[in-house]
């Protein structure tokens, strides 16, 4: 992993210091509001509806054990005891003070770890495949490159005033589960005659706007990726729209000025800027490489393995769902559910933490992730340790056998503690995991994404759900839009919207037509939801979900 | 006819704590219930601007509607009605306030 140097460490401490006499200028009443939100937001500092919300920078994801017993410890000391992983890789803490807020910050850098730049129109944490370092159809692990992305945007000066906020995601296999195609800028690395480069698409997003990014290079090589990733960002500063907010994403300049044009404004302002990168870059990025170099994986026997496989029928449902294949023999990469049924979505509590850094430290190679969908992974697990992975897992309530299954929801906050949502999203997540898990189904059903946001604004993907819920306010009313076959990987959708919306009661019931149909109407057991989708469309769903409809057409 | 005025509160956020807070006649209340009930427009705009002039205790004032069954102020909004209860996934805000009392 990689370790702040001298300068990472002063910097983060003058930012907290920084921020920590900010905040007593706000108390003392030096700072207005109006001033202070913008310099609070750059700290990840928002106020929602409750109380407070610091979002913490969990960069590409990745943390060790020290770290996640940190993140444990400010719970317990400064919120309610638990913490909410994001869509984004990141972890946000519901209920602190404003006091305090310094405190915590300091907490974070003792365990190199801050929440710069997790808001504002600045470029965001840079996220990144969660099964990076250790999956088998990898060609390279993404997060060198990600944490130089990280080290050449933050408090970039050129880019702290952008147009509006900018995401960029990094994936070093051809199976993209970073959503790549959903960013401001995605990244796939790729090789070409023996040479290592990037494929660079850029303008995709979801939003009010949704749209699939487009290839604006199709090989840049390694060591021109900085300044071209200046380029990018250079021109969308320019001409970005500041006038509406609402179109002032990338996504749009994009599309309002066709990719062709974009890319001879970047090859030209690429051009400029070349010769400024003199290879340092390159070198810190060598640096940051053995960084990540990968654990020493061991070699041990697989007999009490293969035992508990055979006679624990649990445990054996458990591998067979929450495990993927890893690079090295013998190991396998665990997905840690944060979904267990009638929980909310992403939440862990201070003792479930301490419980997945214990886990990792004795286990895991002392490395964690946290992915998009809200799930802790251990990225480097030998089979060997399964069956005590599983038995600690199990005593912490973290066992859930339900990795990429129905009630795997990705869900936002919320209007729950969501400023800026229109409807909740916890709740509705709640019952359809409970639901499907009372009918004993999930398995059956196999894999399904179904992903909820609580306002048009899609923290919760929606769009790239294979059934995705929006959540808003018709008339005063909850009401909540499904959509239907979306796709977040290589192949990335976005959903077809169903219908008219339905309302908080009657949207499980929605949802359990769409998935009776699609267990009638499948081809076979092996066809799942989003491929039975795409050969039939929309149209035997809707007549499911909307069968008053067709009766009075008939 | 002008459209009649529906009574409002004025409520905001403690720039401390960033709990909900709605104004009183004297002061803040964490407490719906206690709220000041505004029924005329020129003193419910009169009273927003006092309340917004007071940056260095709260965040974000605005007028809220409520309806007025016996006389209490209730939410006419669901939005309103969670900022006056909490989150409906674990018992804390102000719901874990009240059973605390």
């Amino acid at each position: 992993m990689y370790n702040y140097t001298d300068f990472d460490t002063a910097f983060v401490a003058e930012r907290n210091a920084q921020f920590r006499a900010q905040v007593e200028r706000r108390i003392d009443g030096s700072l207005t509001e109006d001033e202070f939100k913008p310099l609070r937001l750059m700290n990840g500092l928002y106020l929602q509806l409750h109380a407070y919300m610091l979002r913490v920078a969990i960069p590409y994801g990745t943390i060790n054990s020290r770290q996640m017993q940190q993140l444990a410890y400010i719970a317990d000391r400064w919120d309610k005891g638990y913490g909410h992983f994001t869509t984004r890789q990141n972890i946000q803490y519901n209920w602190p003070e404003l006091r305090d807020v310094p405190d915590i910050l300091d907490a974070l850098a003792e365990v190199q770890m801050h929440a710069i730049q997790t808001s504002g129109n600045t470029i965001r944490n840079v996220t990144a495949d969660h099964f990076a370092g250790a999956a088998a159809d990898e060609i390279a692990d993404p997060r060198p490159v990600a944490e130089l992305i990280r080290q050449w945007s933050t408090d970039h000066p050129e880019f702290q005033f952008l147009p509006r906020k900018f995401k960029v995601a990094v994936t070093g296999s051809p199976k993209d589960r970073a959503v790549t195609r959903a960013h401001d800028i995605g990244l796939r690395m790729v090789q070409r005659d023996g040479q290592s480069g990037f494929e660079v698409i850029v303008g995709g997003g979801l939003g009010r706007t949704p749209m699939i990014g487009k290839v604006l290079k199709d090989f840049l090589p390694q060591e021109d990726l900085l300044p071209y990733l200046e380029a990018i960002v250079s021109v969308y500063n320019l001409l970005g729209r500041r006038d509406n907010k609402y179109k002032a994403r990338i996504k749009i300049t994009v599309h309002e000025h066709g990719i062709d044009d974009i890319r001879a404004r970047v090859e030209e302002r690429f051009a400029l800027l070349r010769a400024q990168f003199t290879g340092v870059d390159q070198q810190m990025l060598a640096a940051i490489e053995a960084d990540f170099a990968a654990p020493l994986f061991k070699e041990k026997s697989l007999a009490g393995f293969e035992a508990a496989y055979t006679n624990d029928p649990v445990f054996r449902s458990w591998v067979d769902t929450n495990t993927t294949d890893h690079r090295a023999t013998g190991y396998v990469i665990a997905s840690i559910s944060l979904k267990t049924h009638g929980q909310t979505p992403g939440d862990a509590s201070s003792d479930q933490m301490r419980a997945m850094a214990d886990i990792a430290r004795d286990y895991g190679h002392d490395e964690l992730r946290i992915s998009h969908e809200q799930n802790v992974i251990l990225p480097h697990v030998h089979k060997a340790d399964l069956p005590k992975v599983h038995a600690a897992l199990k005593a912490a309530g973290l066992a859930t056998a339900n990795i990429g299954l129905i009630s795997d929801i990705i869900a936002c906050p919320g209007m729950d503690y969501c400023a800026l949502a229109t409807a909740r999203s916890i709740p509705i997540a709640q019952e359809i995991a409970t639901r499907f898990d009372t009918l004993k189904l999930e398995h059956d059903i196999g894999p399904l994404k179904i992903k909820i946001s609580g306002c048009i604004n899609a923290c919760g993907h929606h769009h790239v759900g294979h059934i995705g819920i929006l959540g808003l306010d018709r008339a005063g009313v909850e009401s909540y839009q499904i959509t239907l076959g979306g796709d977040g990987t290589e192949d990335a959708a976005i959903g077809e919207r169903a219908g008219p919306g339905f309302s908080a009661e009657d949207i499980l019931p929605a949802i359990e037509r769409i998935v009776e149909t699609y267990l009638k109407i499948r081809s076979e057991p092996s066809e799942t939801f989003l491929q039975t989708y795409q050969r039939l469309g929309l149209a035997p769903f809707k007549a499911a979900l909307y069968p008053e409809v067709q009766a009075n057409a008939a | 006819m002008p459209k009649a005025f529906t009574p409002k509160v004025i409520t905001a956020n403690h720039l401390l704590q960033g709990d909900v807070i709605y104004q009183t006649e004297t002061g803040w209340t964490r407490t719906l219930a206690e709220a000041e009930v505004l029924t005329d427009e020129a003193h419910a705009d009169l009273r927003l601007i006092e309340a917004s002039q007071q940056t260095s205790e709260v965040v974000g004032v605005y007028l809220a509607d409520v309806n007025l069954p016996n006389d209490t102020p209730s939410p006419t909004h669901f939005r309103e009605d969670f900022r006056a209860r909490g989150p409906s996934n674990y018992p804390h805000g102000k719901q874990e306030e009240l059973t605390n009392v």
